[in-house]
C-alpha cells in the first residue's frame, strides 16, 4: 500500500508538474553527458556516431516503452528479452518459409502480443505477482526458443526487410523514425487518453482505482499485451538489423530496458513516470556506453557503470521529489 | 498575549506544556501563524477549527513530527526543545494521529508495542507471551474485546481506531493528544473512550482532544482553543459559550447547523432492489429497496455488516446468493460495471480505498468521471482542470490548487475529495459509507444540502453513518442491521435514536 508520511513529498513549486520538472532534470543530465563526451572524444560529435547512438537507443526504447506502462501499474515484465528472442526466431522462420516479410512482421508482433497477454492473464485472473509470473514466463520462453531453434541460426533475409533495421531515409536511420513515432504514440496514450489516466490511477492505488469504477483487470491485460507487442516490434528490428536470429539474442535485453525505465524516473511503486522519461533514460544509458566505447574503456566495466547510474538516478529522483525538511 | 490570559484563569499557574508563537508554513499554505497554546495538568483541552485550520499541524509540531518555522516550547515553565518525536516522548507526550499509522501486516499486539517490544530470553527475539498478555491488558483498559493476535489488515476502520488508542495509552503518557479519535467510532465505542478519558484525567493525565462533534466539546472539555486559518482565535471555557458562538468563532460567519432537507411528498420509482443478498463477508438475506428522491439510512453497530452490504451492492465483494436489481435490470459484476450503470460508492476508508494519496487533488477528483467527461476517450487536461476547480470551489476544499498532492491536504479536506470524486460522474445512486467522517460542522451541513439537491434531481442515496443524529435528520427512512442481517426497518415517523439503538442492540 502506498503510504505518504507527513512530509515525504514536495508539492509542485510552480506551474510545472512534477513530471515535467523531472523530465527537465533528465534532459539536462543527458545534455551534460553529451558535453563531457564532446570534450573528451573528438569522434563523439561526428554525425555517424550520433546516428549510431540514436539507433542504439531506439532498440532499448522499444522494449522499455512498453515496459514503462507495466511499471506504471506497479508491475514488472521480466520476460521482455526472452519474448524478443522467441518472436524474432518465429518471425524469421516465417519469412524464410513464406518469403513474405509482411507476414513475418505480423507473426513477430502477434507472438510478442500473445506472450504479453498470457502474462496479463497470469497477473489478473490467477493473481500471480507480476514479478513472479513474468520471471516464470522468461524461463518458459527461453525453453521454447532453445527447443524450437535446436542450436540453429537463422540467417539471410530479403534486402527490403533488412532496410527496417539498417536503412536510412533522408539521412536518418529508419529505427529513429520508428522511435519518434512510438515516443509520440506512447506519450499520447499515457497522457492524453483516459486509459492512460486509469493506468496511473491503478499504479497509485489499485484498491481505490477499482472502487473508483476503473476496470482494473482489463487495463492490466492491455498493459501487458502492449509490453509484449513492443517486444515483438523490437524483435523485428533486431532481426532485420542483425540479419540473423539465434535463441540467445534476448538475454542481454531485459536488464538494460529496466535500467532505462528506472533512469527515466518511473517508480517501481507505480503511478509515477512518463514514456518520455524512459526515452531520456534509454538515451542516457546509450550515451554512457557509447562514451565508454569511444574512450576505449574495457567493456567489462559497462555493467558496473550502468548499475551505478541506475542507483544514482533513482536516489536523486527520490531526493528531488522529497522535500528537505 | 495569550500566555498571561491563560495563566490568569487557571488554578494551576504553570502549564504542563506551553507552545508560544508557533508558525509553520508549507508551500502555498500558512498552516500556523503565531499560535500559542498551553496544556495544564489533568485537563481535557479541546482544539477546534474548520477543516484545514491547522489543528493537526499544531499537534504535529507539539509532538515533534513537524519542526516549526518559529516558536518556543516550555515544559513546566522551563524552556525545552522539541525537535523530534523522541524529544516529545521524553516529555511524556503521546499522540493518536488522525491518519492511522498502524502496520497492516503485523498483529494488534505487535502494533501496540511497535519499537518497544518486550525482549525474549534469546537475544533478538520477542517475548511473545508477554506481548500478548500486555496487549490484552491495554485493550481491556479501553474495553475493546478482541484477540490481540489478529492481523491489523483484517480490521475495520473503527477497530483500527481502537488499536491506535490502545497504542497511545500503553505509553503511559502525561500528555495525550487525540486527533479526532471518535470520528470513526460508533456511540458505544465513543462511550468507552469517554470513560477512559475520565479515568486518565483522574490520574492527572492531560488530554488534548480534537473533534468536530459539538456534543463532545461540551461533554468532555475543560477548556477550548479555537483556530481559524492557522491563527489562534480564542481560548474559552465551555460554560462560557454556546455551540453557535463556537461555530461562529471557527467559521467566522453564521452557519445553519440543522441539516436542511426537502422531503419529497411522494417517493419516486424504485431504483435499487436488493433481494435475499448474501455474501461470504458475513451478510445474509439482505432485502433493501431504494427509490428515486430518497435518502435511505443503513444503521447498526460497527461490525454489523453495513459496509459489507454497500460493497456487495457495488460489486466490490462477490455475492453468494440473492439478486441486485438496479434501474429495472439485474446486475452482477465488478465495480466498473456498477459505476457504468450509475452507482457511486463513497468508501469507508479514505486513505486505503478512497484516494490515490500520491496523485494530485485534480487527478483524484476526475478519476471516477473520466468516461463521462471524455466520451471520446481522449483526455483533456484543461477540461479536467476546470472540472476539478469547480468541485474544489463547490465543496470548499482547502488546497493551494488542483495540482496539490492530495495526501498533503488536511484530513477533512481529503474526505471532501473522496465525496467530490463521484459528483462529476453523473451517478444515479450514491452509496455513502460514513461520508462526513472528519468533516467540520459548516461543511457537514453543506454536504447534506448537496445530497439533498442530488436526490431532489432524481438520484437516490443509501447512507451509512454511525452518527444517529445525522440519520434521523436527513433520511427518509432507515434499515437497521444486526449481526449481518437486516434487523428492522424504520419509517420516517419511527426514525429516532432510541429506535435505532433498540433494533441494533444484540438482544432487542
Ligand atoms: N505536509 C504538508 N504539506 C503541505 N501542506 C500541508 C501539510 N500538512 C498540512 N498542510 C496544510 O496545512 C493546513 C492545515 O492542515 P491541518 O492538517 O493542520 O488541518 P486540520 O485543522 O487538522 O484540518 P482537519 O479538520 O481537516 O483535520 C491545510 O491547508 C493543509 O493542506
Ligand atoms: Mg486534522
Amino acid at each position: 500500500m502506498t503510504d505518504i508520511s507527513k512530509d515525504a513529498i514536495a508539492p509542485p513549486r510552480s506551474f510545472l508538474s512534477q513530471d515535467a520538472i523531472q523530465a527537465f532534470y533528465r534532459l539536462l543530465a543527458a545534455l551534460l553527458i553529451c558535453a563531457v563526451l564532446a570534450v573528451l572524444s573528438d569522434s563523439f560529435l561526428s554525425l555517424g556516431n550520433i546516428l549510431n547512438v540514436l539507433r542504439q537507443a531506439s532498440l532499448t526504447f522499444f522494449i522499455a516503452s512498453g515496459l514503462t506502462l507495466v511499471v506504471l501499474t506497479a508491475g514488472l515484465d521480466l520476460s521482455v528479452g526472452a519474448n524478443v528472442a522467441l518472436s524474432a526466431c518465429i518471425a524469421g522462420t516465417v519469412i524464410h518459409k513464406t518469403g513474405s516479410p509482411a507476414l513475418g512482421i505480423l507473426t513477430g508482433l502477434a507472438c510478442g502480443g500473445i506472450v504479453g497477454l498470457l502474462n496479463g492473464i497470469m497477473v489478473t485472473a490467477l493473481r500471480i505477482p507480476s514479478f513472479i509470473a513474468t520471471y516464470g514466463m522468461l524461463w518458459v520462453l527461453n525453453g521454447l526458443t532453445y527447443w524450437y531453434m535446436a542450436g540453429e541460426t537463422l540467417h539471410g533475409f530479403p534486402a527490403g526487410f533488412r532496410q527496417i533495421g539498417s536503412g536510412y531515409l533522408f539521412g536518418l536511420p529508419i529505427p529513429v523514425y520508428l522511435l519518434l513515432v512510438f515516443l509520440g504514440i506512447g506519450t499520447l496514450f499515457a497522457q492524453r487518453t483516459i486509459w492512460g489516466q486509469e493506468i496511473y490511477a491503478i499504479g497509485a492505488n489499485p484498491v481505490a482505482a477499482r472502487l473508483s469504477g476503473i476496470p482494473v483487470a482489463r487495463r492490466l491485460l492491455l498493459v501487458y499485451a502492449v509490453s509484449g507487442t513492443m517486444a515483438g516490434l523490437a524483435s523485428i528490428i533486431f532481426l532485420s538489423r542483425l540479419n540473423s536470429a539465434e535463441a540467445d539474442i534476448g538475454e542481454s535485453l531485459t536488464l538494460p530496458a529496466i535500467a532505462a525505465v528506472l533512469i527515466g524516473g518511473t517508480s517501481l511503486f507505480g503511478g509515477v513516470g512518463t514514456v518520455f522519461g524512459t526515452f531520456i533514460g534509454a538515451l542516457i544509458l546509450t550515451l554512457v556506453l557509447n562514451g565508454m566505447n569511444l574512450l576505449s574503456v574495457s567493456a567489462n566495466w559497462q555493467p558496473l557503470v550502468t548499475g551505478i547510474i541506475v542507483i544514482l538516478a533513482v536516489w536523486l529522483d527520490m531526493k528531488t521529489r522529497r522535500r528537505a525538511q | 498575549m495569550s500566555t498571561a490570559a491563560l495563566t490568569a484563569d487557571t488554578s494551576s499557574p504553570v502549564p504542563l506544556l506551553e507552545l508560544r508563537g508557533i508558525s509553520k508554513e508549507f508551500p502555498g499554505v500558512k498552516a500556523l501563524d503565531d499560535v500559542s497554546f498551553a496544556v495544564f495538568p489533568g485537563e481535557v483541552h479541546m482544539l477546534l477549527g474548520e477543516n484545514g485550520a491547522g489543528k493537526s499541524s499544531l499537534m504535529k509540531v507539539l509532538c515533534g513530527a513537524y519542526r516549526a518555522d518559529a516558536g518556543e516550547f516550555y515544559h513546566e515553565g522551563e524552556k525545552v526543545a522539541i525537535n523530534s518525536t523522541a524529544d516529545a516522548q521524553k516529555l511524556g507526550i503521546a499522540v493518536i494521529f488522525q491518519e492511522f499509522s498502524l502496520v497492516p501486516h503485523l498483529d494488534i499486539a505487535q502494533n501496540i508495542f511497535l519499537g518497544r517490544e518486550p525482549k525474549g530470553r534469546i537475544p533478538g527475539t520477542i517475548d511473545r507471551r508477554k506481548i500478548l498478555a500486555d496487549a490484552t491488558r491495554v485493550l481491556g483498559m479501553i474495553g475493546f474485546e478482541i484477540d490481540p493476535s489478529t492481523i491489523v489488515d483484517k480490521l475495520g476502520v473503527a477497530q483500527q481506531q481502537m488499536v491506535e488508542i490502545a497504542k497511545a495509552i500503553s505509553q503511559n503518557a502525561r500528555i495525550l493528544v487525540m486527533d479526532e479519535p471518535s470520528a470513526a467510532l460508533s456511540d458505544r465505542e465513543t462511550e468507552l473512550l469517554f470513560a477512559l478519558i475520565a479515568r486518565l484525567k483522574a490520574d492527572g493525565v492531560s488530554i488534548v482532544y480534537i473533534s468536530h462533534r459539538m456534543a463532545e466539546v461540551f461533554a468532555l472539555g475543560d477548556r477550548i482553543t479555537v483556530l481559524r486559518d492557522g491563527r489562534r482565535i480564542d481560548g474559552v471555557r465551555p460554560a462560557d459559550v454556546t455551540p453557535d458562538q463556537l461555530v461562529r468563532m471557527m467559521v467566522g460567519r453564521n452557519v445553519d447547523m440543522t441539516y436542511p432537507r426537502n422531503f419529497a411528498d411522494e417517493p419516486g420509482e424504485v431504483l435499487l432492489e436488493v433481494k435475499g443478498l448474501s455474501a461470504s463477508t458475513g451478510i445474509s438475506d439482505i432485502n433493501i429497496e431504494v427509490r428515486r428522491g430518497e435518502i435511505v439510512g443503513l444503521c447498526g453497530l460497527v461490525g454489523s455488516g453495513r459496509s459489507e452490504v454497500a460493497r456487495a451492492i457495488f460489486g466490490a465483494d462477490p455475492v453468494s446468493a440473492g439478486e441486485i436489481i438496479f434501474d429495472g435490470k439485474a446486475m452482477s459484476g465488478e465495480p466498473d460495471l456498477a459505476a457504468r450503470r450509475g452507482i457511486a460508492l463513497i468508501p469507508e476508508s479514505r486513505k486505503s480505498e478512497g484516494l490515490a494519496l500520491l496523485r494530485s487533488v485534480g487527478d483524484n477528483l476526475v478519476v471516477s468521471a473520466l468516461r463521462k467527461l471524455f466520451p471520446s476517450g481522449l483526455f483533456d487536461q484543461r477540461r479536467a482542470q476546470r472540472t476539478s476547480e469547480g468541485l474544489i470551489r463547490q465543496l470548499r476544499i482547502a488546497t493551494p490548487g488542483a495540482r496539490q498532492i492530495v495526501g498533503l491536504l488536511s484530513g477533512g479536506n481529503q474526505q471532501k475529495v473522496v465525496i467530490g470524486k463521484w459528483l462529476a460522474a453523473g451517478s444515479k445512486l450514491f452509496i455513502f459509507d460514513e461520508p462526513t467522517r472528519g468533516i467540520d460542522v459548516g461543511a457537514k451541513s453543506e454536504i447534506f444540502a448537496l445530497i439533498d439537491r442530488l436526490v431532489a434531481e432524481g438520484a437516490a442515496a443509501l447512507m451509512i453513518s454511525s452518527e444517529q443524529v445525522e440519520i434521523c435528520h436527513v433520511c427518509d427512512r432507515a434499515y437497521v442491521m444486526r449481526e449481518g442481517r437486516i434487523a428492522g426497518h424504520l419509517a420516517r415517523s419511527e426514525l429516532t435514536e432510541e429506535n435505532i439503538v433498540r433494533l441494533g442492540m444484540h438482544h432487542a
